[in-house]
């Protein structure tokens, strides 16, 4: 039985063991009727047939497992036939195997990332039901922004929660990091700001201890506590059930514990993980003014999730809320805004869309650069694969003779077809299995790769179906597509022909002409993933060597956090000054400065101003501002073009003064001397405006990330504000190693104020962590391109070389007439130029056609440079010529004698 | 190994099945239970244990042919005929049978004539 049929039985089993049923019940009714025709009794009858029959069931079965284990044993038959082919071909063997499992791990690593972002389901009861609220369009936001996904304020929400019709009920949730030490050094906890609702609507329940009631009002605190994540728990609290009603601290505040949420429960967003819960009201506990976020109508921090209720589906959700768009944003106007800013806000529009993978900002950052890398792995695969097939029908054409020998002798094709795709298969799931490993380690890696200090990646990489069904869909996708064409192509010819034998030109030219289209398509394919490679290599390079306007090679980073010091609010300030001057007598500390947000921190303050000469008629442009102490220019390296640094003089009460960058004074004074000149903010309503005069201006810095346009960047004085920051950041140009310098930095802490917090941070880890994204496209597509480029470098080589041994004879004879070996030189390269140039031609098509899809990840060129295709074009030639090297010194070696001897 | 009467001999099974379809036409199993039974005299009964699967192995390998029929008494009965591959088969293990049967014939005829009693 051939194998398609074979694998067609076990499908049919049902069919077979539902006829051998029938068949053995007709065998057993005729014996019963002679039975009692001879005088026996009906049931003594029936015991007796069946006991003829041996034990019926085990009958039944054995008959039905004949068919079974025939099929089974043919086919571990044609895998044993397989696995001795390929052990008489070990090098064959190795090279197929590896390439397989390279190309099969790199995809399975890309599609577990892809798996446990977009497409696995939240570990909760019906996560179908899950419908997360965004933005949809152009957004406006103006206020106090924190949160990682599309985030409302609370007004916002309550107006959702009360008027939708669509979900059973609506949760909210907003992240944060929690401070866990009560001083000394910070140690932080990822948490959540949730609804009361918010378990009751995940449908988790409390592994340990309990929640407050769901219906409790969010802004009533009595019974506020802390719901705690398993791993948390097991971590900090060794698994104690005892922990339930003890205090834990967070931001130098006490709560009892209430709960412990199930292992599998690891909040609502995949990449994300979350240590702690607490209700929306904590966050007024924690809020020094006592007001919270719950009332601020300009505070964005809540992200809205909701339970369809039966008969719903997200597209008739997200039309409900789309509708109720005009009346959510009409009903929550911050008053503060001017007309204008309420004017857009009030345009704000709604959706909804599945959250049944949950929320993520990672996704939306991730998920496009993920599909790309899929999609170069993928091709990865295609080359590895026409490498495979290109080699098997250089095998197959030594097997010529074997395989008629067996025709000859009555062996069908789809015998011998089967055969050989056993032996194909079996390559493949070894390449499958070797991958698998190697996605394993890969995936994890690549997660490790995209999180950073503060907010850590987390994802459950475990396999699940999806994951283990791809990869073998992969493994055999891939056997069929290397597998199938040699085998048929070798199973062709007429026996007689090939037994007749010699060199055989019958179907000869026709294989060469398909390896050749292999070899194109190879060559095609690799310089897209070349140039894409290239392209991504040339942002990253274009972005690392962008100026920042700071050097911060030696810069340590330490964030002060005041709450956990009794400490006044008026007198902070004082408390900054005087830590400043003390990291200055450091003599690990070359300089150091106070800064309310470090660039790169990701934090960012910014508002609409106008120049002193502008009547405000018109919008104003965004400038973003800092706020700065003494020296912060000096330590941070960033050269004053003009006027004065910021400085002592510069006190509370006095003049509003700014130093401002390039950019500013571009955008608001041309060329002319910004010095003395001032410019101011656009008031919120019922305000007036902050005015600043220019003391200073310094080079164009970034704010927050290699990639932003350039903004135009004002520097307040720290000792101008009047609200006295509750934290604080200081920049410190280290003389020593950070170890040393972090010890001197505590020591001073602890003699201001041993309440006092600190984390510390490496900027230069930040500067490179904007740009993580770049990073690892560059660097992995890097990887598949060489990669590519081996694989089609091999794939010519190959070719070239069957061409070469193939017209031996004919390159004799022409030197035996007296060719040179430079003609001989000019045939072969002639041919390896053909499959170059019509290779690359294809493949600068398609690096057309697809480069579209990266533009919006590069940076500082075209997605078509010119340049970069050129640049591709060389090399992949540059690498195609040594791939043919041998095979041209071969034919220009042949001696003409031996040859013509041999014939 | 105490059984005496009618266990039939390991491969013999298939040559018995082969000869009987061939003289007598298609039959289903417990037609060629009762044929090959009466045939050998009583003296041979087909285990019903093993026929059946036999039958399976034969029709894979493409010496029997079966399609489903009313039996004599209008039951669904599935019947075997044998195929041309099947005669040329039975050609062959008849042949062989008939060697081994002299040849075994051979060995034992001092035997039957000296010693044993």
């Amino acid at each position: 039985m051939s194998l398609a049929a074979r694998i067609a039985n076990i499908f049919r089993a049902r069919r077979i063991e539902a006829e051998v049923d029938e068949e053995l019940a007709f065998h057993i009714a005729e014996r019963v009727d002679q039975l009692t025709a001879q005088g026996m009794s009906r049931p003594r009858a029936r015991r007796e047939a069946r006991r003829r029959f041996g034990s019926y069931i085990r009958q039944r079965e054995e008959t039905r497992d004949m068919d079974i284990v025939r099929i089974l044993e043919a086919f571990l038959g044609d895998l044993r036939f397989g696995a001795r082919q390929l052990r008489l071909n070990p090098g064959f063997a190795a090279v197929a195997v590896l390439s397989l499992a390279l190309g099969i791990g790199a995809n399975s690593a890309i599609f577990q990332l892809i798996n446990a972002l977009r497409l696995r389901s939240l570990p909760v009861p019906s996560a179908e039901e899950l419908v997360s609220i965004e933005n949809q369009g152009r957004f406006m936001r103006s206020g106090w922004s924190s949160g990682r996904h599309d985030i409302y304020t609370y007004a916002q929400f309550e107006l959702m929660a009360e008027h939708q019709e669509a979900f059973q009920s609506l949760l909210a949730f907003g992240t944060d990091r929690f401070n866990l030490s009560r001083g000394g050094e910070a140690r932080y906890a990822q948490g959540l700001y949730v609804t009361p609702n918010f378990f009751q609507v995940a449908g988790v329940s409390p592994m340990l201890g309990s929640w407050i009631s769901p219906d409790t009002d969010p802004h009533d605190c009595a019974g506020a506590g802390v719901m705690l994540d398993y791993a948390f728990w097991q971590r900090n609290y060794g698994g104690d059930p005892a922990v339930i009603g003890k205090e834990i601290s967070l931001n130098g505040r006490s709560f009892p514990v209430l709960g412990v949420t199930p292992p599998a429960f690891a909040g609502l967003e995949p990449a994300r993980r979350y240590d702690l819960a607490v209700p929306l009201c904590a966050d007024r506990l924690l809020d020094e003014d006592g007001q919270g976020r719950l009332v601020n109508k300009t505070a964005w921090w809540l992200s809205p999730i909701g339970r369809l209720k039966p008969g719903w589906d997200v597209e008739r959700a997200s039309a409900h809320i789309t509708n109720l768009s005009e009346l959510i944003f009409r009903e929550s106007v911050p008053e503060s805004y001017q007309p204008d800013a309420a004017r857009r806000y009030r345009e704000n529009k709604l959706q909804a869309a599945s959250a049944h993978a949950g929320v993520s900002e990672v996704r939306r950052e991730m998920e496009a650069p993920l599909w790309i890398l899929l999609a170069s792995t993928a091709l990865v695969l295609l080359i590895a694969c026409a490498n495979l097939a290109n080699l098997l029908l250089a095998r197959a054409s030594v097997r010529v003779r074997e395989v008629a020998l067996r025709q000859a002798v009555g062996a069908s094709r789809r015998r011998l077809i089967g055969q050989m795709l056993s032996e194909s298969l079996l390559l493949a799931g070894c390449g499958a299995a070797l991958g698998a490993l190697l996605a394993y380690g890969l995936s994890r890696a690549l997660l490790v790769f995209i999180g950073n200090n503060g907010y850590p990646v987390e994802m459950g990489l475990g396999l699940d179906w999806r994951v283990v069904g791809f990869t073998a869909a992969l493994a055999l996708s891939t056997c069929l597509l290397f597998g199938l064409v040699p085998a048929m192509r070798a199973t062709r010819g007429a026996p007689a022909d090939a037994m007749r034998g010699g060199r055989g030109s019958g179907g000869g030219g026709e294989r060469h002409g398909l390896r050749r289209t292999l070899v194109v398509s190879q060559i095609a394919l690799s310089f897209v993933l070349l140039v894409g490679a290239l392209l991504f290599g040339q942002s990253l390079r274009n972005l690392l060597g962008s100026d920042t306007g700071i050097r911060s090679e030696g810069v340590l980073v330490a964030a002060i956090d005041t709450r956990t010091a009794s400490l006044a609010p008026e007198r902070r300030l004082e408390v900054y000054g005087r830590l400043q001057d003390g990291f200055n007598t450091l003599p690990e500390v070359a300089s150091a400065a106070a800064v309310l947000m470090t660039p790169f921190s990701g934090s960012g303050w910014n508002e609409s101003c106008h120049a002193d000469d502008d009547p405000a008629h018109t919008d104003g442009d965004n400038v973003w501002f800092n706020r700065i102490g003494p020296g912060y220019f000096e330590t941070m390296e960033t050269p004053l073009f003009a006027g004065r640094d910021l400085g002592e003089q510069d006190v509370a009460g006095g003049p509003q003064v700014a130093v401002v960058n390039q950019e500013l004074v571009r955008r608001f004074f041309g060329d002319q001397d910004p010095i003395g000149r001032s410019f101011r903010t656009e008031p919120r309503r019922g305000e007036e405006p902050d005015v600043y005069q220019i003391v200073g201006l310094v080079k164009d810095t970034k704010y927050n990330g290699l990639r932003e346009p350039q903004r135009p960047i004002a520097f307040l004085p720290i000792a101008q504000d009047g609200l006295s920051p509750i934290d604080m950041e200081y920049v410190l140009r280290a003389r020593g190693s950070f170890a040393s310098t972090m010890a001197g930095v505590k020591r001073q802490i602890a003699e201001v104020d041993p309440g006092l917090q600190v984390e510390f941070r490496v900027l230069e880890r930040e500067v490179a962590e904007s740009v993580l994204l770049e990073r690892l496209m560059a660097n992995l597509s890097g990887g598949f391109g060489v990669l590519a480029a081996l694989l089609a470098a091999l794939g010519l080589y190959g070719v070239m070389s069957y061409m070469v041994a193939r017209k031996r004879s004919e390159i004799g004879v022409r030197m035996a007439l007296g060719a040179q070996a430079g003609d001989v030189l000019r045939l072969v390269l002639s041919e390896a130029g053909r499959l170059l140039a019509l290779g690359l031609a294809a493949g600068v098509a398609g690096a057309f056609a697809l480069s579209r899809y990266a533009a919006s990840l590069l940076y500082g060129l075209e997605a078509n440079d010119a340049t970069t295709l050129a640049i591709g074009v060389v090399l992949l030639s540059g690498v195609g010529l040594v791939a043919v090297l041998a095979p041209v010194r071969r034919a220009s070696r042949l001696d003409p004698a031996v040859v013509l001897r041999d014939e | 190994m105490g059984r005496t009467k009618n266990d039939i001999l390991q491969g013999t099974l298939t040559l018995l099945v082969l000869q009987t379809l061939a003289a007598r036409g298609p039959a289903h199993g417990y037609a060629l239970c009762e044929r090959i039974q009466s045939a050998s005299d009583e003296l041979l009964r087909v285990e019903e244990g093993s026929l059946y699967p036999a039958l399976h192995r034969m029709q894979q390998d493409g010496w029997l042919k079966a399609d489903w029929r009313l039996s004599e008494k209008g039951r669904r009965a599935k019947f075997y005929a044998v195929t041309a591959k099947g005669r040329r088969q039975l050609k062959k293990e008849a042949e062989s049978w008939d060697r081994l049967i002299r040849g075994v014939a051979l060995v034992m005829q001092p035997l039957a004539d000296g010693a044993d009693a």
